[in-house]
């Protein structure tokens, strides 16, 4: 041993100090990195491990709520367009058929008919976003531009229908603002026809896919007692194993003649979500064929709106003929028709959960309050609880799958 | 549509007035559903016992909403809920004065309840008493008005080019 080396520190035991943990704060967004909308997490790091989120909301907040308050009912329709916009038509019938609920309007079986038509499309078409997009995340493009081309299709199909695209503000009160034209159904059949091909072709590409399983089974997973108390609805509750469906516990638009399967999967994560969705796409392909066979067994091939002045602008040819239409449409388009007193509340299966208004009119000409119940502004409170303990990849992941649309989300 | 159970309507009521006698104002069976008003000092164990009591399992919130009754200066909450057992709905009210307008949370029965109370508070005012993090959600932080309510003006007020007495408002 060399001299003048001190040796007294040798035999001392070197203690181990636990130093706390250095966590690193991490800001995901404002936008989220699909652009799904204005998203922000403020997310406290452990590494690539998340150890708390605290989600920020409200950057596209628009105040429906209180523009509602002023504006006649039909006015209403564009506003809930901006809500969940990937299926805007399934907001506008929701719409329609809360104020009939109020109004007491009985709408006839070909309304009803043409209606699931549409809302199936749309809840077809923002599956396809959905599902697409969960590839998208998990790093998987191609499958994202083969079905987008279909969504596409859709959106021709409302173009025909309506004459617009995205926020459709699609029908009236009391029904349909004029018939389906002969391209509508000939683009429908074409769809029916050409469209379960494409989503097996995705399908194959995705769902037995080793990277794809790798990145999507387990992750998110979600014990259903809790997604109850959270208040999930929609794909994401019937992942966890519970199969309600608005469609089917409370029927509306003549949903009960139709015979379909509500797919449900096991443990709630990003892959059951996923298959849910899946299957729900080719339950609606089934509905859209059921409604077919049924309109084209109806002898009715002209009516498509309720016989209720109140709501429904009359012919052009009788306003520019016809005094009392003319009253009519003056009355109707300056939102000055009569609103019982009276609420209610209403709810439809949208593309991504329960969706609600509750109505309360005071007898005005219009609502003195209208509320949405927005799913994903419901659901999205329990992604702290999902991601906790993930990995940041894993949470991207998780909120593709959760269909979380920022419209929605801030009203 | 929503099925109207008479016998299970008279049930929920039945058992709530058995509990909570002097608690409930009025219950009627609307267009929809039945709708029970509450006072508002029990309003959570109201909540707690629709929830819990084995015939009635009232299990899911489906939404909970702010109202404000210019007419009585009060502010209302609305909870809609759900018995997916029974597949049920009932919608329960409960107000307090606007000058003190605190209710206890539902944050504690359900976790759901826990933004839709801040989106409330956010938007009428409401002070739940017991809620773990009351603040503003989709509004700005400095925001000092609560926009919903009646008495906030929707467009704005300096503006002399709209008439609204010609559009009957």
């Amino acid at each position: 041993m060399a001299k003048g080396v001190n040796t007294d520190y040798w035999d001392k035991d070197i203690v181990k100090t636990e130093e706390p943990k250095e966590y690193n704060t991490l800001n995901v967004g404002p936008t989220h990195p699909a652009t799904h909308g204005v998203f922000q997490n403020v997310m406290l790091m452990d590494g690539e491990f998340i150890v708390s989120t605290e989600q920020t909301i409200g950057y596209i907040h628009r105040a429906f709520e209180k523009i509602a308050e002023r504006r006649p009912f039909y006015q209403i329709t564009p506003l809930t367009d901006r809500l969940n916009y990937c299926s805007a038509p399934i907001n506008n019938m929701g719409w329609h058929m809360t104020v009939e609920k109020l109004l007491g309007i009985e709408t006839p079986k070909r309304v009803d008919y043409l209606r699931i038509v549409v809302m199936e499309l749309a809840r077809i078409a923002d599956h396809i976003i959905c599902n697409s997009v969960i590839g998208v995340d998990s790093g998987a493009l191609t499958g994202f531009t083969y079905l987008f081309q279909n969504r596409e299709f859709i959106y021709e199909i409302y173009e025909e229908i309506c004459g617009s695209r995205l926020t459709t503000n699609m029908g009236r009160i009391g029904g349909f603002e004029r018939n389906f034209s002969p391209k509508v159904w000939e683009k429908i059949r074409y769809f029916l026809k050409t469209f379960p091909g494409k989503l097996q072709e995705f399908e194959t590409l995705l769902a037995r896919n080793r990277i794809f399983m790798d990145r999507t089974v387990d992750v998110g997973p979600f014990p259903l007692d809790r997604a109850l108390s959270y208040g999930f609805t929609g794909p994401n509750l019937r992942a966890c194993g519970l199969d309600y469906d608005v469609r089917v516990n409370n029927p509306y638009c003549s949903y009960e003649e139709f015979d379909f399967i509500i797919p449900v999967g096991q443990s709630g994560d990003t892959y059951d979500r996923f298959m849910v969705r899946q299957e729900e796409m080719k339950q609606s392909m089934s509905i859209i064929q059921q409604a077919l066979d049924k309109l084209d067994k109806l002898e009715d091939k002209e009516t498509y709106y309720a016989t209720d002045p109140r709501f429904v602008l009359p012919p052009k040819e009788k306003v520019y003929n016809n005094m009392e239409a003319l009253i009519w449409h003056f009355k109707i388009v300056m939102g000055e028709t009569d609103i019982p007193a009276g609420e209610v509340y209403h709810c439809v299966e949208g593309a991504n959960g329960e969706l609600g208004y509750y109505l309360v009119s005071d007898g005005g000409r219009t609502a003195s309050r209208l509320h949405f119940r927005r799913p994903c502004f419901i659901y999205y409170q329990a992604y702290p609880e999902m991601v906790e303990g993930t990995m940041l990849s894993d949470a991207i992941l998780t909120m593709s799958s959760m269909n979380v649309i920022a419209g929605e989300l801030d009203a | 549509m929503f099925q109207i159970i008479p016998e299970r309507n008279e049930l929920v009521v039945a058992k709530l007035i058995s509990q909570f006698s002097g608690s409930i104002e009025l219950h009627e069976v609307m267009a929809d559903m039945l709708c029970i008003t509450v006072q508002k000092d029990v309003i959570q164990e109201v909540l707690f016992f629709l929830r819990d009591d084995d015939q009635l399992q009232y299990n899911f919130l489906t939404t909970l909403c702010g109202m404000h009754y210019p007419a009585t200066e009060e502010l209302g909450v609305v909870y809609h809920l759900h018995s997916f057992v029974n597949n049920h709905r009932i919608r329960i009210k409960t107000s307090a004065p606007v000058a003190d307008p605190r209710i206890s949370t539902a944050t504690s029965v359900w976790p759901s309840a826990n933004w839709q109370e801040r989106e409330t508070y956010d938007f009428f005012g409401i002070l739940f008493e017991g809620h773990p993090n009351l603040t503003r959600i989709l509004n700005v932080d400095d925001m000092v008005d609560f926009p919903l309510r009646k008495d906030f003006p929707l467009e704005d007020q300096t503006r002399d080019d709209k008439d609204d007495s010609y559009f009957g408002r």
